[in-house]
């Protein structure tokens, strides 16, 4: 683990209205490390990661990358800045390829006058797609085939595949692992295994605690806002993650 | 196809399966293509005329407006919006068109065509402004778009030129519909339609194997292009014959050129350009598409305003059709035949999913009701329950087709 952390939370705090969201957040995140994300409904987790991605302006305290302060004015801000996001509802455009969605907003252009006029370069998009995910894991056979034609399982391993390449720094994934099979599942905790053993950093959200313990080097339990507790994974059992996420613990 | 290492839902072999499967892929353009043969073949036996090169010719001049029409609302409906200004917006650019080109003003054909055009853009960016700054449903602004263009077309038609509508005096703007090609232009343009075409596939086809990639079956694409040749020939065969009855007339209409020159650049456009993609990206999930970075208000205007700038052209098409508007030959049912035209194309009415040659195919499935019924004489209130029953269908494959999708997961 080295001297900066890649992504850092300051005395982070978000309201909507009168209902606060979250209180004085500060966390540290390094490369290489698998970070589990856990707490009841309402504890504030969807409210941090769209904090981090971009989608929400934290009200107080600051964000930094790779230790320099950023500010994100939307989540495109944030994927330039190399932290990648996945959420619960896969953000893939169906009708498209698998290919296309892999780089859907990064698009390659032909190297010729017809290129400069927005033409596609779909050969070498196919192909690096193919190359790309299975690097980090993944074979789903033929680029071409739109998401709409893929089965759960596939399309969730195609949006991690996606945010994996791309990502530079964070990977982000909230319930990457909800609505599939236990065999499924299994693909899905290895490609996160695959892209932290590549030095980013994996934000794992997800309610299926054995998955959490299996997977993570390092859990934060969040509640009513707060984090509650920041500890490494081998400190945890399920009875003891269940009691400090309830807040029965204390 | 290669394998795959993460599963694959076992296949069943259920016809409704089968039919899901069929209606979720590419080959989306078959149901429509099976409509519009089993049309023809009824109208054919019913009335020995249809298929007899006079009717075919005027086929596809009385199908040009739907056709553009159908085009126009499909870069709407691509991103799960619509706009039901339309008809109107196109019915106020050919009215434009007509005014300046009158000898009464006597602009150059072009100036006056260019201002009906931007006149249509204008009207058709305000309402993708207002849908997207408001973010109010495009259905109601159009609406209301539609009446408020409605009132200045009929308010300017019972004005101009002492209330008697606008005739059509220019050369260009009649031809538009009544003007031929030659008939060695005519050959010239279908060969060089079914050259191009057949070119582009084979091309296509071995670049992608040379890269590695999966490539469509052989005997595919050469069934596609005997069928698009043949139907070339047929066309090319049927524009040759004289159609006229006191003059001589031959020749493809000018309109056929310039709607396969519009419909081959959208297709173009949508299948391999960027702004392409990012169009079907944020019809089938504008979430996504807005996280990974796509402008999609500004996307969304875009469309409105390619819908605007084909209605115009429809609109040029159909005051050379029409020879003239006046208030009382308006029509404001026209826009829902370009909802229908392009759902019957298969472009679906949820967004991110259809093509321009669909949208060409319900537009020309439209004109063939009409012109059949016509001949065996059953026009008006029959159309009218045709074409209703027709697009109930075309809605309910659009309906199965998605939620084929949604079991997929």
């Amino acid at each position: 683990m080295t001297d900066t952390p890649i992504l850092e939370l300051r005395h982070v705090s978000k309201s909507y209205g009168s209902v606060r969201a979250l209180t004085d957040v500060s966390f540290q995140a390094f490369a290489g490390q698998i970070i589990g994300l856990v707490g009841d409904n309402g504890a504030g987790k969807s409210s941090m990661i769209k904090t981090i991605s971009g989608v929400y302006t934290p009200d107080e305290g600051e964000i930094l990358v790779d230790g320099t302060p950023r500010h994100w004015k939307s989540p495109h801000d944030a994927i330039e800045a190399g932290i990648e996001t996945l959420y619960q509802d896969s953000g893939l455009a169906p009708d498209l390829t698998i290919g296309s969605n892999i780089f859907l907003g990064r698009e390659l252009r032909r190297r010729n006058v017809l290129g400069r006029l927005g033409f596609l370069d779909q050969r070498s998009m196919e192909t690096q797609a193919m190359e790309e995910l299975e690097k980090v894991g993944i074979s789903i056979g033929a680029a071409k085939r739109t998401v709409s034609e893929l089965s759960g399982g596939q399309r969730q391993a195609v949006a991690i595949g996606r945010a994996a390449m791309w990502a530079k720094h964070v990977i982000i994934l909230d319930e990457p692992t909800n609505h599939l099979g236990a065999r499924q599942s299994i693909e899905v905790l290895k490609v996160m295994k695959a892209a932290r053993d590549r030095g980013l950093c994996v934000l794992f959200i997800s309610h299926t605690l054995p998955h959490v313990l299996e997977v993570t080097d390092r859990i934060i339990v969040l509640r009513l806002g707060r984090i509650v507790r920041d500890a490494p994974t081998s400190e945890f059992t399920v009875e003891s993650l269940l009691g400090t996420i309830t807040g029965l613990n204390q | 196809m290669t394998t795959d290492t993460i599963s694959d839902t076992p296949s069943t072999t259920s016809w409704l399966d089968a039919l899901r499967k069929l209606l979720r892929q590419d080959s989306g353009l078959i149901p429509v293509l099976v409509a519009l043969v089993l049309l023809v073949v009824y109208f054919e036996i019913r009335s020995s005329v249809f298929l007899q090169a006079a009717n075919i010719a005027n086929l596809f001049t009385q199908a040009a407006v739907y056709v553009l029409l159908a085009m126009a609302e499909t870069w709407l409906l691509l991103l799960g919006e619509i706009d039901l200004s339309l008809g109107w917006a196109s019915t106020g650019a050919g009215m434009l068109a007509g005014i300046y080109t009158n000898v009464q003003y006597g602009w150059p054909w072009p100036v006056a065509f260019l201002l009906g055009i931007v006149a249509a853009v204008i009207v058709a960016a305000v309402s993708g402004f207002l849908t997207v700054k408001f973010k109010v449903a495009s259905f109601i602004v159009t609406l209301g778009m539609q009446l408020i263009v409605q009132g200045l077309v009929i308010y300017e038609l019972d004005k101009v030129f002492q209330g008697g509508g606008v005739p059509v005096q220019n050369a260009v703007l009649r031809n538009l519909i009544a003007g031929d090609l030659t008939p060695t232009w005519s050959w010239i343009f279908v060969i060089a339609v079914v050259v191009g075409l057949s070119a582009l596939a084979f091309v296509r086809r071995a670049k992608r194997k040379a890269a590695g990639l999966t490539a469509p079956a052989l005997w595919k694409l050469v069934l596609r292009v005997v069928v698009i040749a043949a139907v070339g020939l047929f066309l090319g065969y049927i524009f040759s014959v004289n159609r006229g009855s006191f003059i001589a007339v031959t020749g493809v209409p000018f309109a056929v050129p310039i709607v396969f020159a519009l419909v081959g650049l959208y297709s173009f456009i949508l299948g391999r350009t960027k702004f392409g993609r990012y169009m079907y990206a944020i019809g089938g999930n504008a979430e996504a598409a807005r996280r990974a970075g796509i402008p999609v208000d500004r996307y969304r205007i875009y469309a409105f305003m390619l819908g605007g700038f084909t209605a115009a052209i429809a609109g040029l098409m159909l005051i050379s059709q029409l020879g003239g508007i006046a208030s009382s030959s308006t029509d404001s049912t026209i826009v829902l035949y370009a909802v229908a035209g392009a759902v019957i194309g298969g472009v679906s009415l949820f967004g991110g999913r259809g093509r321009m040659v669909g949208a060409v195919l319900g537009g020309v499935i439209l004109a063939v009701i009409k012109n059949g019924l016509t001949l065996i004489q059953l026009s008006g209130p029959a159309q009218y329950i045709v074409t209703g029953v027709v697009l109930i269908a075309a809605v309910l494959v659009d309906v199965v087709g998605r939620r084929s999708q949604q079991l997929a997961k």
